[in-house]
């Protein structure tokens, strides 16, 4: 089933109140990545949780110190940069900072 | 007088995503060697292959015994907009130092030596410079053992092959 929504140019939600689990699959899919595992879930969920708490996605510093996840393990689950993935994974907009 | 002007030959377009960089780091001191961890952990965090070539006093970064010690350069530095003699008193570079790395903490941008692992966690390649390391007298010992490998010359743009090159 196709689940539509709007997005941004680079496919990040417009509005992260429209984001489902299964939308989280798809978009995950989209991205290389084929079964979202309970360590990916950890990182997205962690993303989504800071970003609706702070309004701030972490930065990927702080995504390996407390999400649980360490920074190798990060880029082995999303090779293709886990901070960026797994926020438009989780929904939430594109981190916009340096570190 | 007015011809049809022969169609230009284009070679192929050169693809719009960097997929590779190979950054050089060639300078000490605080101002010298964040620049290359910066674009380093940014080039990662967007996927993109990176390969760290230390070099000269910009191997302090990956020194054990001055890895944790680099400083600001406080004097020679126009940056700084001070006198020069100012810069000299003793003290004064720990201090600068301090206030520098208390600003960006804040930022959330790790010391160095945390940054360094990260980044070599990260999954990118860390290089010492051959021609420094025998200059310095070193060996891979007196390096932090997430040092990759020591390369010369020859071997750096071996593995920069097919990527940017960045020199800071």
């Amino acid at each position: 089933m196709m689940l539509t929504v709007a997005v941004d140019q680079e496919g990040f939600l417009l509005d992260h109140t429209e984001w489902t689990r299964e939308l989280a699959e798809e978009i995950a899919r989209e991205n290389g990545i084929e079964t979202l595992t309970p360590r990916h879930w950890q990182v997205v969920e962690f993303m989504r949780d800071r970003f609706i708490t702070t309004g701030n996605a972490p930065t990927i510093r702080a995504l390996g110190k407390e999400s649980g996840v360490p920074v190798k393990e990060l880029y082995q689950l999303f090779p293709k940069g886990p901070a960026k993935l797994a926020a438009k994974i989780g929904g939430i907009p594109k981190p916009r900072g340096c570190i | 007088m007015t011809g049809i002007l022969e169609e230009p030959q284009v070679a192929a377009l050169p693809t719009k995503t960097i997929e590779k960089v190979a950054i050089v780091c060639s300078k000490g001191s605080l101002e010298g060697i964040y620049p290359a961890l910066i674009m380093a952990n940014g080039a990662r965090m967007e996927g993109i292959e990176v390969d760290l070539f230390f070099t000269f006093f910009g191997m302090d970064a990956i020194r054990k015994d001055r890895q944790a010690k680099i400083k600001v350069a406080t004097v020679g530095n126009p940056g700084m907009h001070m006198p020069t003699l100012l810069g000299a008193l003793p003290g004064f570079a720990s201090l600068a130092t301090r206030m520098m790395s208390r600003q960006m903490e804040k930022l959330d941008i790790p010391p160095i030596p945390e940054y360094v692992e990260m980044i070599a966690d990260s999954g990118a390649g860390i290089y010492a410079c051959k021609a420094s390391v025998d200059m310095f007298g070193l060996t891979k010992e007196d390096l932090i053992p997430q040092v990759t490998g020591i390369a010369t010359v020859g071997e750096f743009y071996e593995l920069a092959a097919g990527g940017q090159i960045i020199f800071t």
